[in-house]
């Protein structure tokens, strides 16, 4: 049945080239919960994870097979424009990426500029709700019209987060959005999470088992391109159906 | 002779050895701009730094010499191929970096860079023999016959159409100073992360929205550097001009009629110089053309200061 869950693939295989990265991976993925992706280093949850929103699509090497489903339509069907599925599905990258030239209010509001938005107001309150969203409203409201460079590595990681909310995406994909991040900014982005889920999607790749038990609903363990297993956060974790997922999560590999 | 010494005197050498070359360039730096001064003082004396300068009279009979003619000659060319090439260059080096093919990007950019390579009598050969024709009969004597049936207000500013002038020169510059502004604009193109770009396509941009609002602006320092190396090159090209522009200093200028820059009028009037003052005002000229020379870079480093990308200015 089609339409059941906000997002959800149907044998999604990916090529580069004719690397077969990731192998018929079939995942439901529940609105309003947090569905992680984790497995080994080179397992393909990160390249799942940007086919969500087509982001392959910029790499003319990549081949993308079977069904991306969002709101039960393909994003990959041939009259979808890929442009609207990244405004319906938004994303965070590993490193923060702010945009240099720009300032930290031009940053949030990035988003909006392109689909037209010209009323300095309704950016100002869009950039506010997303900064807020982010946990940065408080500290960056004195100087939001500074280069973004200037903040921190997790204050810009949060900024990118308001970025990507700030278009109000339906679904949030974000690729290891802690790993460049010192321990007290990831716990910044963590307890962010927690809030978000009761507006946004998310799906999150992450190398950390424990921020997938700590912040997921869902997870989903990946090797060798392959989904081994998809489950409740709490199943996964303490009682896998499979023998390969016991063995990552107990640390014998990966 | 111990390890030891045998080194550390290689070592001192080889300092002493740098110093001195670098210390040399610079001398014959301060050097050049000494000799042109001392050379020219007797035309800046005579008529003054600033009289040289706005004397809109360079008459080597009667002994005047003004400057003004030449160094409108220079801005006026250099500004119009500048405003010309831009674009086109930006345009190669986006078409390389962003939008070419792999196999063709190689190919492209070496093409474009080939355009430096060739000497600039050649640029004036091939604007002699193919573009000066070409402009007469496809350019100015439609426009001007044009003009002289429909707007004769308009014939003062055109000028004669003889091809040879203002307009052959500017078109051969603006070709001559692409690669220059191309090259360096490619490679800040190039500089730009892939993070950057895929940051601007995971908030729903066209490849288009993509490239105007974060490949340019993070490339931006660089794409400056380029215009400002293509107007040096603009200020100081001398062959292919003096072939091309008509070489007449009367003012007013027109469009398609004969001017002169300094460097045009220094490379025309060197060998024919007959008395002093006439050979210290060509000097002067070029003592003038080394100070604006001086001043675009002055200029461009403090606007490339402030352009700058990351945590300078806070």
């Amino acid at each position: 049945m089609e339409g059941r869950y906000r997002m959800e693939t149907q044998r999604l295989s990916v090529y580069y080239g004719k690397h077969h990265g990731v192998r018929g991976v079939s995942l439901p993925v529940h609105d309003r919960k947090i569905t992680a992706l984790i497995g080994p280093s080179g397992c393909g949850k990160t390249t799942f994870l940007r086919a969500l929103n087509r982001m392959h699509d910029l790499n003319p090497i990549v081949r993308v097979e079977g069904r991306v489903l969002l709101d039960g339509e393909d994003v990959y069907a041939p009259e979808v424009d890929p442009v609207v599925v990244r405004r319906r599905v938004g994303m965070v990258f590993q490193r923060p990426t702010p945009f240099p030239t720009m300032s930290i209010f031009e940053n949030v509001v990035a988003g909006l500029r392109l689909v037209g938005v010209r009323d300095r107001k309704r950016l100002m309150e869009a950039a506010e709700r997303a900064l807020r969203m982010a946990a940065l409203w408080d500290e960056v409201k004195d100087r939001l019209h500074q280069p973004a460079v200037g903040l921190s590595g997790g204050q810009q990681q949060r900024l990118s987060i308001a970025r990507a909310l700030a278009v109000e995406p339906e679904v949030l994909l974000m690729d290891e959005p802690t790993s460049a991040l010192d321990p007290i900014s990831t716990q910044a982005i963590e307890d962010l999470l927690a809030t978000l889920k009761d507006e946004v999607t998310i799906v999150i790749v992450t190398h950390n088992m424990q921020q997938a038990a700590r912040v997921s609903d869902y997870t989903a363990f990946f090797l060798d391109g392959e989904l081994v297993e998809f489950d409740r956060t709490e199943k996964i974790f303490t009682n896998p159906k499979d023998p390969r997922t016991e063995a990552y999560i107990t640390g014998r590999f990966g | 002779m111990p390890g030891w010494l045998y080194r550390r005197l290689g070592d001192r050498l080889f300092s002493a050895l740098v110093v001195g070359l670098a210390l040399g360039v610079v001398l014959a730096a301060l050097a050049i701009v000494w000799v042109l001064y001392q050379g020219g003082r007797e035309a800046l004396h005579t008529f003054g730094f600033l009289g040289f300068l706005t004397g809109s009279r360079w008459d080597a009979v009667r002994g005047e010499f003004g400057a003004w003619p030449p160094l409108l000659g220079t801005l006026l060319t250099s500004a119009a191929a500048l405003f010309l090439a831009f674009f086109p260059a930006l345009s190669a080096a986006l078409f390389v970096v962003e939008f070419a093919p792999r196999a063709l990007k190689g190919a492209v950019a070496y093409l474009i860079d080939l355009l430096a390579a060739l000497p600039s009598v050649v640029y004036g050969l091939w604007g002699i023999f193919v573009l000066v024709p070409l402009v007469r009969e496809r350019v100015e004597l439609p426009l001007f016959t044009w003009a002289a049936a429909h707007a004769p207000g308009l014939l003062a500013f055109l000028g004669p159409p003889t091809g040879i002038g203002m307009l052959s020169a500017i078109l051969v510059l603006a070709l001559m100073i692409v690669p220059y502004a191309s090259a360096l604009a490619r490679d800040a193109l190039a500089l730009v992360p892939q993070s950057q770009r895929e940051a601007m396509y995971a908030l729903g941009a066209t490849r288009w929205e993509v490239i105007r609002r974060v490949v340019i602006p993070y490339a931006r320092a660089g794409i400056f550097s380029g215009v400002v190396l293509a107007l040096a090159r603009a200020l100081g090209e001398t062959m292919a001009v003096t072939m091309l522009i008509g070489n007449s200093v009367n003012l007013p200028y027109t469009l398609f009629g004969p001017a002169a820059t300094m460097a045009s009028l220094i490379a025309n009037e060197f060998t024919e110089a007959e008395d002093d003052l006439h050979l210290s005002a060509l000097i002067a000229v070029g003592f003038v053309l080394l100070l604006i020379a001086l001043a675009t870079n002055l200029v461009a480093a403090w606007v490339l200061r402030r352009m700058s990308l990351g945590e300078g200015r806070k």
